[in-house]
């Protein structure tokens, strides 16, 4: 049964500042029980040029919006590498809670006893799940959780009175790689992937030297498959005085069946809105913790949360640390969520990890006689193929992407990873049913056979949308950012 | 479990498809040693019900705005947050949805985002904004080293009176960057010390926070004029309490180049100090060395207007290591939150909860020198000020539920007794009352 769109009821609705009226309040304000001052003139602004509305144009507007959106909620969005799982409802319910959603970050550590516990119990956690045993949930987002193993490997170095020059990134890393490490001073080195789509020992050998810091490894990688040779790879970084990064955006497909601590990694991050639930709001906010080994524990962020003897508190004397990251201690109410998530599946959490690997398997075997599949292996928790058999047909990725908006899915990430030209990279994560699954295959092939038939229904795609394809370039060459 | 859909027919029948006997054999790829032996020791799955019980409990040990009378702000700010703001944030087309990829079908989210963009230019007073940042402390440590791309300079000076945690963010930001900080003191009127600027020549960029951390306005036009007689060098605004330019002069037509600061006072609540929003604004000539996404305005292929994410070149997963920053994921849905307030307030209502805002620290600030507490600083504030308490009566006011602002010795040792005291607009009357009267007891 296709769940496409119909043509449903959809607003059109203005920008802001072409509603409203001057006066209009939107908004109930406190009552005046204080007598009025004026400050000097000097100081105070003539003139905000904002509109006015009431709060039912507000309400309209925003809801009106919203329409225009695709999220999980609405439907299988198979955004690779992005893990869109469900974002449960009962973890919002947590992350309001008003003992939670109102605490000020400074109140005395007496009054915060709750949320301080709520981040130990999470690090534990976190701590369990990947067997490195130090961690710290400040980082918000993955990319911070990048900086901020970047800059512990940079302090090591340091510390051991030996600084390098280089980093190596595998080609298959995740994009937001090298730009953590160049903020390091490192430059990246890029290490091509072998042939079956995984890093070999050799090839890393043949470029770690003396001024190398060590190696950011996504994995499972961004072509969805498990580096096997990791920890070799790790046995000779280490030997030849570098560090591991483990990017750790994947961990969807590695809870409960992978010991990191095994795979030779020094330090890595987890994103709590991909692996832990936490939803991704359009674009964030996310959280990024990062995990490490004992060796490695003294150069976390501060303030760090600690368990004393009858209570926990905040400490920040740790010398050796990289500092601090966030104005207070990163995205507490992503942290809620995560937790609240965690402590909902426990040791279910492998479960979680099967599921996903079985769905993206699914997907990929179902698939694979009529999409090219550049790496055909057993994959993780993502599979990702490519438009090479539609060549002849004159129809790309991009057609196929933007018709499968038409059939009712998001569609998965396209052009990415690099190494696959025309990549469609698919993540449907363990939330989706079977049916689901079925369907998004029978909207796969269906616009394959229309890719032969009326290629057109591609290359028009979409149609049920709010707009059709938008013109990114004039949007890029005369940038209009400010209305 | 119910985030988990599969029955064990399903199972087993994907499993055949797939070709192997067992979810075990479908981990095959994963070598014996980097398994995992032990099952995970994690506690047992809470039902729903045990879940709330047990997070009423953990939340239960903050006290609540009304069990508390606070006075505490520096970088984190009680302020009203209308209902409507949390209904339209928890509209999952917006809550669920991720990064506007593909734009025909997340024309909500990069609507609201162009809007957030315009607001903020508008507030801050600049011509440009992005879609945000983290929160105000790398928003700050972003924009200076934008300042230093911009300018290709090395060395920056910042004001001592930028919140110290801010301080401590960009210390951790340009550690290994080799790239060199000067701070700059500040003097008696709280103000940072203008006459300190001399000394240093070709710096990049010159920061300073206003409203400060000690709640005290500054001069920003002076400092832009003093700061521009080097052309090269860009004044950055920093601000941790965005309602005040709701009141106040915006730092662009104070003349700063780079405006960054934190705009959690705009519908975010406050959660123990995070998710809040990075907000960071600039001059139109240098948009394009701005960090993180940018939405902008273009049109369909039937040229109906339509927004997409631009000027991506920028950007890490484009430029890579030669990117302007490694953020990727912002602050979405708290930028949208600010947006749903900012309209919300409109012009009216936002200049009304400011002028509030000021009323209410300057009611507490005249009661609290007519009980004789000294308030440290001469210059103009907002809705924060520094006051020296006698000996022991912080910790004397605690013990009766109320927090009276923030000790500041841990951070300026100088400040032995001082706190941060802020009211906003819904500090009532009845709570500074209250202070006072406890103070004198």
């Amino acid at each position: 049964m296709s769940r496409a769109g119909t043509p449903g009821l959809v607003f059109n609705e203005p920008l802001l500042w072409d509603i409203g009226s001057e006066g209009r309040v939107g908004l109930s304000i406190p009552r005046q029980d204080v007598p009025h001052t004026t400050p000097s003139g000097e100081l105070t602004r003539e003139d905000l040029d904002f509109p006015d509305l009431g709060e039912v144009d507000v309400v309209r507007h925003f809801t009106r919006l919203s329409q225009w959106n695709f999220g999980v909620d609405t439907g299988m969005y198979p955004l690779g590498s992005c893990t869109m799982k469900y974002n449960p409802k009962t973890n919002e319910r947590q992350a309001a809670l008003p003992g939670f959603s109102q605490a000020h970050p400074m109140l005395p550590e007496s009054m915060a006893q709750g949320a301080l516990q709520l981040m130990y119990d999470l690090q534990e956690f976190l701590a369990e799940i990947t067997g490195l045993p130090a961690v710290s949930v400040q980082p918000a987002a993955g990319a911070q959780g990048e900086l901020t193993g970047m800059l512990m490997i940079h302090h090591w170095h340091q510390a051991r009175g030996r600084q390098k020059s280089k980093i190596l990134i595998p080609d298959t890393a995740h994009g937001t790689n090298p730009a953590s490490a160049a903020l390091c001073g490192y430059t990246p080195v890029p290490v091509p992937s072998a042939d079956h789509g995984m890093l070999a020992v050799d090839d890393v050998a043949a470029v770690m030297d003396e001024e190398t810091a060590g190696i950011m490894i996504t994995n499972p990688n961004t072509l969805g498959l498990f580096e096997e040779h990791i920890r070799e790879i790790a046995d000779l970084v280490h030997e030849r005085g570098g560090l591991v990064y483990m990017d750790g955006a994947n961990m969807n497909a590695l809870m409960g069946m992978v010991d990191v601590r095994n795979l030779g990694v020094d330090v890595m991050h987890l994103n709590l809105h991909k692996t832990f639930s936490t939803p991704h709001g359009g674009g964030g906010p996310g959280s990024g913790p990062v995990c490490c080994t004992p060796e490695l524990e003294p150069f976390l962020p501060v303030p760090r949360v600690v368990k004393g003897a009858e209570s926990f508190h905040l400490e920040s004397n740790y010398p050796e640390s990289i500092g601090r990251l966030h104005a207070f201690y990163g995205n507490f109410g992503m942290q809620v969520r995560a937790y609240s998530y965690i402590l909902s599946l426990g040791p279910l959490l492998k479960k979680v990890t099967e599921l996903a690997v079985l769905n993206a398997n699914y997907i990929k075997e179902s698939l694979k006689d009529v999409l090219h599949l550049p790496y055909d292996r057993p994959c993780m928790h993502e599979c990702v193929f490519n438009d090479e058999k539609q060549k002849d047909l004159k129809v790309t990725t991009l057609d196929m992407a933007k018709r499968l908006l038409d059939h009712g899915f998001h569609a998965p990430t396209v052009y990415f990873p690099l190494v696959v030209q025309g990549a469609i990279m698919i993540e449907p994560t363990e939330t989706e049913s079977k049916e689901t699954l079925d369907q998004f295959i029978e909207a796969v092939r269906t616009i394959l056979q229309e890719a032969e038939t009326n290629p057109d229904l591609l290359h028009e795609a979409p149609r049920r949308t709010k707009v059709s394809r938008l013109d990114e370039t004039a949007a890029a060459r005369k940038p209009c950012l400010c209305g | 479990m119910r985030y988990l859909p599969h029955t064990e027919q399903d199972i087993s029948a994907m499993l055949d498809v797939i070709g192997v006997d067992s979810m075990d054999a479908l981990f095959g790829m994963v070598p014996a040693d980097n398994r995992r032996t032990a099952p995970l020791a994690l506690p047992e799955p809470m039902t729903e019900w045990e879940l709330n019980d047990w997070m009423d409990q953990l939340a239960s040990r903050q006290p609540s705005r009304s069990e508390i009378c606070s006075f505490l702000g520096a970088g984190s700010y009680a302020h009203h947050i209308p209902s409507v703001v949390p209904a339209l944030l928890s509209r999952s087309e917006f809550f669920t949805a991720y990064t506007p990829y593909q734009p025909e079908v997340s024309q909500g989210t990069l609507q609201a985002i162009y809007e957030y963009q315009t607001l903020t230019a508008r507030l801050l007073g600049m011509e440009v904004a992005n879609a945000s940042m983290y929160d105000g402390a790398s928003s700050l440590a972003e924009a200076l080293l934008m300042a230093i791309r911009v300018t290709k300079r090395n060395k920056i000076a910042v004001s001592k009176a930028i919140h110290p945690h801010y301080r401590e963010v960009l210390r951790t930001y340009f550690d290994p960057t080799g790239f060199e900080i000067v701070e700059l003191p500040f003097g008696e009127d709280g103000r940072t010390d203008l006459s300190q600027l001399g000394e240093s020549a070709d710096l990049a960029a010159v920061a300073l926070q206003s409203p400060n951390f000690f709640g005290v306005i500054e001069d920003l036009s002076s400092w832009a004029e003093t700061v521009h007689q080097d052309p090269k060098t860009l004044l950055v605004a920093a601000f941790s309490e965005a309602l005040a330019f709701g009141l106040l002069k915006s730092p662009g037509e104070c003349g700063a180049d780079i405006v960054c600061g934190e705009g959690q006072s705009l519908g975010i609540p406050q959660s123990f100090g995070g998710p809040a929003l990075g907000m960071l604004a600039t001059r139109a000539k240098l948009q394009r060395n701005l960090p993180g996404r940018l939405v902008g305005r273009t049109v369909d292929s039937q040229e109906r207007p339509g927004f997409v994410l631009t000027l991506a070149t920028r950007e890490q997963h484009i430029r890579r290591e030669k990117a302007t920053s490694n953020i990727c994921t912002n602050q979405g849905l708290c930028a949208l939150a600010s947006t749903i307030y900012m309209a919300s307030s409109g012009k009216t209502g936002l200049k009304q909860v400011a002028q509030l805002n000021h009323d209410k620290a300057e009611y507490l600030k005249s009661q609290l020198i007519g009980a004789g507490i000294p308030v440290r600083f001469s210059g103009p504030t907002f809705n924060e000020f520094v006051v020296t308490l006698p000996d022991g009566a912080y910790q004397k006011l605690l013990e009766q539920k109320i927090v009276a602002g923030l000790p500041l010795e841990t951070f300026y040792s100088e400040l032995k007794n001082a706190v941060l005291l802020c009211a906003t607009e819904v500090t009532t009357r009845e709570q500074i009352d209250t202070l006072v009267k406890e103070v004198q007891s």
